[in-house]
């Protein structure tokens, strides 16, 4: 039933019709219409940020602690320019994303109009489509349509750029068609069961058999992490995941290997090396993962899953790729393996368990602690005892705190971990924090945090005060961009080329400026006390935790070297470690 | 050695890829809708693959169908991921590598404008006429000639036409189509 409203009023009639709850979103003039429909309404709260960028990253922590699709609304030009980094980042890590963007009115675009950029232009290959709406005619069908490719297949970010005119205009609006099929995008959620079979029989007769799954598994509803865990109790095979996977299996598990690639656990690295099946389920063979091509897993079958068939033997060949939906594949597997076999195979597999205890025993997260100084690892670790029965969401920066959270903070469910992983945004943390905590109100959310990084995006906090929305920053604080000094220890001689954070600000005054709780502290003793006032105040803090200065994550997997390679905490002077051939790598 | 000097290390692991490098054409169906080119293009320029050649026209216009044909340089690792790159972008409906299933057509286009008087003028025209080649402007000191063919056979011509006075060509790219009865 078609009905007369005009472009900004369709708009906002077709995210009701979408479910969408939140908007994050910044106004200007291209998107005023719009905005006065939002104020004529109450069903759809928005979320005014302080900068667009921190839109694209709340709303992916929206989108990536609920399963939903995260709304951006922003204006032209700067508005626009200004959320490019988000998107390119819910694009690398496969998060649901729907932005509106303003345009200025058709007949000026191209003349170099006020606050006018080519957004289509720009964003084309930083989303996974977008549109410029011409004609308000096209609208309804264009909005319903980017829900549906930003939510389907593999998910990303979509861009609907619109005109201020096409927002004035009148035209029919109709709602969303159920099972809207297009004609040329068509995702393969549904696997070919000859290849499943296929893997089961690789499956059964594997001797070293290791499981690698990634954000796939997340993204594909909880249901996939669910049939996870059935197939690897039916299995019992190992269990690995990329930084983006972390939860899908829990890491209370004894068949968790902890997280793999550059800073990943000896075990999980080990096992990836020296397996003879590899179960690659939903995982992309990033680089952080695979380390040096050439020695990958050198004598492994390879078995991929994931939606998306570009991913299969882009980087690394495999014997036999399977497409579809995470969940839909394991559902299969778990299936088609209880027909073959009802018995345990631990009896087959105990030499593999075994090595892999004695890799696990090298306990490579080991750190010395320190009665004097805050270290970064127990800071992590106190925090994670701190929350233990809490429903607890964690988001990160990027550099050495987001590895050691990876490393240190043990997660047991999906959805809660929300990382950059892909592009490596430093500054996603705050805001994405922000955006997880306006769609769960009552959990606890806290972004683990670098001091360099936090300063990225540190006005969203502003947002945080002005919704009441009591996340906690919890900012490992060494002065230093970390991961930047860290490479240059190994590589560049220890010239730390801008990478001390000079100036820094006090960050305690700073939360008081804006409204919040500032905490110090700076020596071991205080930690837990500390913690404890962080938690029970009921408002957003910025926690300043003064760690070592000088700390590494480790363990690390050198470049220009193999899984097998890897550099343990134990090692004296990891600046020689990396060979001249390494180095030589551009 | 000045250690400053020295190469550095990197983030990244590189390894080259000694894969034989082919090439082929492959036959792209799309929407025809503003900026379609542009996407197929950015893909091509943001993922560092080759165009040799690419032709664009509408061909279905009931449906809103364009035909894209595009010749490219790639191992045959990068190749596969050509394909399926492409097929990743939502307005497109298939692709299809010519080369690959064997049984293809291709012809190009040009027009080649040639100078002189004299013995060259004769020479020209004969070289013309055993190619093919259609008279489709003359002056009394030039002739444009359009030809049709394998992008070898133009080659060729152009270069016979270059000692006789060559001034400029145009071509239009590859066009390609499967043989027997079968549509894309």
């Amino acid at each position: 039933m078609a009905e007369k409203m005009t472009g900004a009023e369709m708009v906002v009639q077709a995210l009701k019709d979408q479910g969408v709850a939140h908007v994050f979103g910044y106004p200007g003039g291209a998107v005023l219409p719009i905005y006065d429909s939002l104020f004529q309404q109450d069903e759809i709260e928005h979320i005014l940020v302080r900068h667009e960028q921190g839109a694209t990253h709340m709303a992916e922590g929206y989108a990536r602690s609920t399963g939903k699709v995260g709304v951006v609304l922003v204006t032209s030009g700067p508005g626009a320019t200004n959320a490019v980094t988000g998107l390119t980042d819910a694009l690398l890590d496969s998060i649901p994303l729907v932005c509106l963007t303003g345009q200025v009115p058709t007949p000026l675009i191209g003349s170099d109009a006020f606050q006018e950029c080519d957004t289509v232009g720009i964003t084309r290959n930083c989303t996974k489509h977008n549109y410029l709406v011409k004609d308000v005619a096209d609208l309804p069908r264009i909005i319903h349509e980017a829900f549906h490719i930003a939510s389907t297949g593999r998910p990303g970010p979509v861009v609907i750029d619109i005109p201020k005119d096409v927002q004035f205009a009148l035209g029919d609006y109709a709602g969303p068609v159920a099972h809207q099929s297009h004609a040329s995008y068509k995702p393969q959620a549904k696997p070919d069961l000859v290849e499943i079979e296929q893997a089961v029989d690789l499956m059964l007769q594997a001797k070293r058999p290791v499981c690698y799954t990634g954000g796939g598994v997340i993204n594909a509803g909880p249901r996939a992490s669910e049939l996870l865990r059935e197939l690897v109790e039916l299995t019992g095979f190992p269990v690995t995941s990329t930084l983006m996977g972390l939860g899908a299996f829990p890491a209370s598990s004894d068949k968790w290997l902890g997280m793999l690639g550059m800073h990943g656990t000896y075990e999980a690295n080990l096992a990836m090396h020296d397996c003879d099946l590899m179960i690659n389920i939903g995982a992309r063979f990033d680089d952080r993962i695979t380390g040096r091509l050439d020695a990958f897993s050198p004598n492994s079958t390879k078995i991929h899953v994931d939606i998306d068939p570009s991913s299969i033997n882009k980087n690394v060949v495999v014997d036999l790729p399977i497409i579809g939906d995470c969940a839909n594949v394991l559902e299969e597997m778990v299936r088609i393996w209880r027909t073959r076999t009802n018995e345990s195979r631990a009896g087959e597999l105990a030499p593999w368990m075994a090595q892999i205890e004695k890799w696990r025993s090298v306990n490579c997260l080991g750190y010395e602690n320190s009665s004097d100084v805050i270290k970064p690892q127990y800071a992590i670790e106190r925090l994670a005892a701190a929350v233990k029965e809490k429903d607890v969401y964690i988001t990160t920066e990027v550099g050495q705190h987001q590895m050691w959270a990876a490393q240190y903070f043990p997660f047991d469910k999906p959805n809660r971990l929300m990382t950059s992983g892909g592009l490596g945004t430093m500054g996603y943390g705050l805001p994405a924090a922000v955006g997880v905590q306006v769609a769960h109100r009552d959990a606890l959310v806290i972004d683990i945090a670098g001091e360099a990084s936090v300063q990225m995006t540190m006005q969203e906090f502003s947002t945080a005060v002005q919704f009441r929305l009591p996340i906690k920053i919890f900012i490992l604080n060494n002065e230093y961009m970390g991961m930047v000094r860290q490479w240059q220890e190994l590589l560049h001689g220890s010239r730390y080329s801008q990478s001390y954070s000079e100036s820094l600000p006090d960050f305690v005054k700073l939360a008081e400026a804006f409204g919040g709780k500032g905490i110090r502290v700076e020596h071991p003793d205080e930690l837990d006390a500390a913690i404890k006032e962080m938690l029970d105040h009921d408002g957003p803090v910025l926690f300043d935790c003064r760690v070592v200065k000088q700390e590494n994550c480790l363990p690390m997997i050198p470049s220009g070297k193999a899984h097998n390679e890897m550099i343990l905490p134990d090692t004296a002077d990891i600046g020689n470690i990396i060979d001249e051939k390494g180095r030589s790598l551009v | 050695m000045n250690p400053h000097l020295r190469a550095s290390g990197s983030a990244y692991f590189l390894t080259t890829d000694t894969a034989k490098i082919e090439r082929h054409t492959l036959s792209v169906l799309v929407d025809n809708e503003p900026g379609i080119l542009a996407r197929i293009a950015g893909l091509f320029s943001a993922r560092g693959f080759n165009i040799d050649s690419l032709t664009v026209s509408e061909t279905e216009h009931e449906k809103g169908l364009s035909r894209i044909t595009v010749v490219t340089v790639a191992s045959p690792k990068v190749l596969a991921q050509i394909k399926l790159q492409l097929e990743r972008l939502i307005p497109v409906h298939r692709v299809h590598d010519l080369t690959a299933e064997g049984k293809s057509l291709e012809r190009e286009l040009a027009l080649v404008k040639v100078s002189g008087t004299g013995e060259n003028r004769v020479e020209t025209l004969r070289l013309a006429d055993a190619f093919r080649a259609q008279v489709v402007d003359a002056s009394i000191e030039s002739f444009v000639f359009e030809i049709t063919g394998k992008s070898t056979k133009i080659e060729q011509f152009i270069s016979l036409m270059m000692p006789l006075g060559l001034v400029e060509v145009v071509r239009t790219g590859l066009a390609a189509i499967s043989r027997g009865p079968d549509r894309m």
